[in-house]
C-alpha cells in the first residue's frame, strides 16, 4: 500500500549498490513472480470466458423457457438490486464503525488494550460466514424483532421501514447488519495499518501548532489514510457483494424489488440465489444462474475499478504512495 | 460454481464407497458363509458390481438407508446416488449417464420416448418413496387447527391475511382465533415438497389456486426459508406463521388437519400410503410404468391427499447382465417390507402398502 518514502535512509541504500548482480536465484525468482502475475490474469480470463460461454444460452432462450416464465432481465434485475442494497447498507454501517475502531486502536487506546483489541478484530475475520449466518438467523433475527417493530411504529413514514414487520426477523436489515459485522474486520484492519503509517512528523507538527487530538486526526491522519479507508471499504464491499451462505440462510428472499427493509418480502441476492437454486436446476435454468454470476462478476469488477480510480486520484495528496 | 456438482457427486461417491468399504470390512468376513449359501432376505442372493443413480433429493435420506440395508446382504455391491434433482436425474437417465433415476414427478410427454429409446424397450417406473406433507403453523393458543383446501389455497395465495378471517373461522367452529397477521413460509430452494404441495392445492382447490405447479414456490413476498430445516425453523421463530414440510420433520409444531370430503384429516404415513392406492394409474409410459396421478381431490377420509410420491426409474433390460441383476436386486430390496421399513426409520416416509407392492413387484422382477 505505502512504502514510506519519507525515511531518508532508504533510497541511498538502494542506489548506492554498485551494480545489479544477476544470479540464478534472482532470475528464478523474477521468472516465477512474472509467472504468478500472468497466471492470475489467465485465471481471470478463464473465469470470464467460462461465465460468458455458459450464459449465452440464457440470453438467447425465449422467456417461456426461463425460470418462472419471466424475461431474463426481470429475473436478474431484482437479484442485482438485492445484492447492491444489502452490500451498500452494510458498507454504510461498517465503514464509520471500522474507521472509528481503527482510530481508537491507533490513537486513543492504551498500547496493551490496543494490541488485544486488534487481535479480537482480526479474529472476527476468521469466523466462517456460515457461522455468521447461523448467528444471524437464530440470534440476531429474533432479537431485532422489537427494534424493527419500533422502527415501523415511529419511522414507518420512511419507505425503508414501511412494514408490515416480518414475523421472524429474517429481513434485509438483519442481513445487512450481519454483513456489516462480517466486513468490519477488513475495513478496520486496513485502516489501522494505514493510520499507523501516518508520518509522526505530521502528527507532531499538528499538535505543536496547538491542535487538539481530534483536530490532529482530522488534519494529519485522515487525509493521509483516506486511500486506505477507501480500499478497505472496497475490499469489504467485495465480500458483502459476494457473500453467499449467510444471506442464503438468513434472508427471506423472493424476486421482488422493494426498499422496505423490515418485511418478509425482500429481494434475494445473486450469490444466495445461485446457492439456493443451483442444486436442483437443469438445462437453461443453470445457464440463467451462471448469467447472474456473470453479472455479479462484472459488478465486482466495476466496484474494484472505481475504487482503484479513486485511490489513484487521491494518492498524490495523501502521501500514501 | 461449475465444480459444485461434480465435487458433490464425487463426495457422495467417495462417501458411499467409504460406507461400502466399512460395511465390507465390518461384515465381509462374517457374511461370507451365509451369503454364499444363499440368504433368504428380501434382497435375495448377493450380487456384485457398481450402479449409479441420480435424481430427487427427497429420496436421499431413504436411499442412504436402502444402500446400507442392501449392502448388508450384498457387501460387494456399490450403489451411488447423486441427489442432483428430479429433472437432472431424468435427463441423465435418458442420456444413459446413470443406471437409474429418482424423480418426484413421473416421466411424461416426449420424455417417455427418450426413456424408451435409452432402454431399447420398456422402462420400469415404480413409486418407492411416499411421504405425507404436513401443514405446519405456529399460533399461540390455537391447537387442532382445521383448514379446508380452499381456505388453505387462499392463505398460501395471500388472499387471506389474518388468522381471524371468516373463512378460517368457518373451518374452526367454536375456536377463538387471534387477529394476528398470517405469515406464509415457503421454501426458497427448489423442492419436490413444494411441487407436491402446490399440486395438491391446484388439485383440491383449483378455483383458489391459479398458479402453475413447479418445484419453485410461485407466490412472491412470502417468508422464504432454505431447506426443510430452515422452513421449520422459520415457522417456529415467528408468530402467526404457516408453512408446509415433510411430516417426519414437523415434530414440535402445530399440524393443521386438512379437509378431505367432510372430515378433517391429520397427516399420517398410513393416509399417504392409502392415497397412492386410491390414485389413478397413468399408463402412458407402458406396462411397466407405475405412474400415479395422485387423487388430490380425494373424499375418502382414510387418505391424506397432500402427500409426496417419488419414483425410481430404471430400464427393463440392460446390456450388462451383472448390472441388470444388481438393479433388480436393489429395487427389489427398496420396495420390500424391509426396505420400506428402513426408509421409514431413516426418513420418516410412509411404507408402501402390500397392495401396491404386489402390483409393482412383477415389473421389478422382469428386469433382465
Amino acid at each position: 500500500m505505502s512504502a514510506p518514502t519519507t525515511t531518508p535512509t532508504a533510497k541511498p541504500a538502494g542506489s548506492a549498490r554498485p551494480k545489479p548482480v544477476q544470479q540464478l536465484g534472482d532470475r528464478i525468482f523474477a521468472g516465477s513472480a512474472t509467472g504468478a502475475g500472468i497466471f492470475i490474469l489467465i485465471v481471470l480470463a478463464g473465469v470470464a470466458a467460462f461465465l460468458i460461454a455458459q450464459s449465452i444460452p440464457a440470453f438467447t432462450a425465449s422467456s417461456a423457457d426461463l425460470p418462472g416464465g419471466r424475461n431474463i432481465v426481470a429475473y436478474i434485475g431484482p437479484l442485482i438490486f438485492g445484492t447492491l442494497l444489502s452490500a451498500v447498507i452494510a458498507l454504510v454501517i461498517a465503514t464509520p464503525l471500522g474507521v472509528a475502531v481503527a482510530l481508537f486502536i491507533t490513537h486513543y487506546a492504551p498500547r496493551r488494550l490496543a494490541q488485544g483489541l486488534g487481535y479480537v478484530i482480526d479474529l472476527l475475520a476468521a469466523v466462517p460466514s456460515i457461522v455468521y449466518g447461523l448467528w444471524g438467523v437464530s440470534v440476531l433475527a429474533p432479537a431485532s424483532l422489537g427494534f424493527m417493530t419500533w422502527l415501523n411504529k415511529y419511522l414507518g413514514w420512511i419507505p425503508l421501514f414501511a412494514g408490515p414487520v416480518s414475523a421472524t426477523g429474517r429481513t434485509m436489515l438483519v442481513v445487512s447488519v450481519t454483513l456489516a459485522v462480517m466486513i468490519l474486520p477488513i475495513i478496520t484492519a486496513v485502516s489501522r495499518e494505514v493510520f499507523l503509517q501516518t508520518p509522526k512528523l505530521h502528527e507532531e507538527a499538528a499538535l505543536a501548532l496547538g491542535a487538539t487530538r481530534w483536530e490532529m486526526i482530522r488534519m494529519a491522519v485522515l487525509p493521509f489514510g483516506r486511500s486506505g479507508i477507501i480500499s478497505g471499504s472496497m475490499l469489504g464491499l467485495g465480500r458483502a457483494l459476494g457473500e453467499t451462505m449467510a444471506v442464503a440462510i438468513i434472508l427471506s428472499g423472493s424476486g421482488i424489488v422493494t426498499f422496505n427493509l423490515i418485511s418478509s418480502a425482500n429481494p434475494s441476492s445473486i450469490a444466495a440465489n445461485i446457492a439456493l437454486q443451483f442444486p436442483d436446476s437443469t438445462g437453461v435454468a443453470v445457464n440463467v444462474l451462471i448469467a447472474s454470476g456473470l453479472v455479479l462478476f462484472v459488478i465486482t469488477l466495476l466496484v474494484n475499478s472505481i475504487a482503484r480510480w479513486i485511490i489513484n486520484r487521491r494518492s498524490e495528496f495523501s502521501g500514501a504512495n | 460454481m461449475k465444480t459444485m456438482r461434480p465435487t458433490r457427486a464425487r463426495i457422495a461417491a467417495v462417501g458411499l464407497a467409504a460406507t461400502g468399504a466399512l460395511v465390507l470390512a465390518g461384515c465381509g468376513a462374517a457374511n461370507e458363509g451365509s451369503s454364499a449359501g444363499g440368504s433368504s432376505t428380501a434382497a435375495g442372493p448377493a450380487v456384485t458390481g457398481t450402479i449409479s443413480g441420480a435424481g430427487a433429493s427427497t429420496q436421499q435420506a431413504a436411499t442412504q438407508a436402502w444402500v446400507a440395508g442392501f449392502q448388508a446382504t450384498s457387501p460387494d455391491a456399490v450403489i451411488n446416488y447423486d441427489p442432483s434433482g428430479s429433472g437432472a436425474g431424468r435427463t441423465q437417465f435418458e442420456a444413459s449417464g446413470v443406471d437409474f433415476a429418482g424423480s418426484d414427478a413421473y416421466i411424461k410427454g416426449d420424455e417417455i420416448k427418450k426413456a424408451q429409446d435409452r432402454c431399447g424397450g420398456e422402462y420400469v417406473e415404480i413409486p418407492v418413496y411416499v411421504s405425507p406433507i404436513a401443514v405446519v403453523y405456529n399460533l399461540q393458543g390455537v391447537t387442532d387447527l382445521q383448514l379446508s383446501p380452499s381456505t388453505l389455497a387462499k392463505v398460501f395465495a395471500k388472499k387471506i391475511t389474518t388468522w381471524n378471517d371468516p373463512a378460517i373461522a368457518a373451518d374452526n367452529p367454536g375456536k377463538t382465533l387471534p387477529s394476528t397477521a398470517i405469515t406464509t413460509v415457503n421454501r426458497s430452494d427448489k423442492s419436490g415438497t413444494t411441487q407436491n404441495f402446490a399440486d395438491y392445492l391446484k388439485g383440491a382447490a383449483a378455483a383458489d389456486w391459479t398458479f402453475d405447479v413447479s418445484d419453485t414456490w410461485p407466490v412472491q413476498g412470502g417468508e422464504a426459508a432454505q431447506g426443510t430445516s430452515g422452513l421449520v425453523g422459520a415457522v417456529k421463530a415467528g408468530q402467526g406463521t404457516i408453512g408446509y414440510a415433510d411430516e417426519s420433520q414437523a415434530q414440535g409444531l402445530g399440524q393443521a388437519k386438512i379437509k378431505v370430503g367432510d372430515t378433517f384429516v391429520a397427516p399420517s404415513p398410513a393416509g399417504a400410503a392409502k392415497l397412492l392406492e386410491a390414485s389413478q394409474r397413468v399408463t402412458d409410459g407402458g406396462a411397466k410404468s407405475f405412474a400415479y396421478k395422485l387423487k388430490r381431490d380425494s373424499t375418502d377420509a382414510s387418505t391424506y391427499p397432500a402427500s409426496l410420491v417419488s419414483y425410481a426409474i430404471a430400464c427393463s433390460k440392460y446390456s450388462d447382465a451383472k448390472k441388470s441383476a444388481l438393479v433388480k436386486a436393489y429395487l427389489s430390496y427398496v420396495i420390500s417390507a424391509d426396505g420400506q421399513a428402513a426408509a421409514q426409520k431413516a426418513a420418516g416416509s410412509a411404507p408402501l402398502s402390500d397392495a401396491v407392492r404386489q402390483l409393482i413387484t412383477p415389473a421389478v422382477s422382469s428386469i433382465a
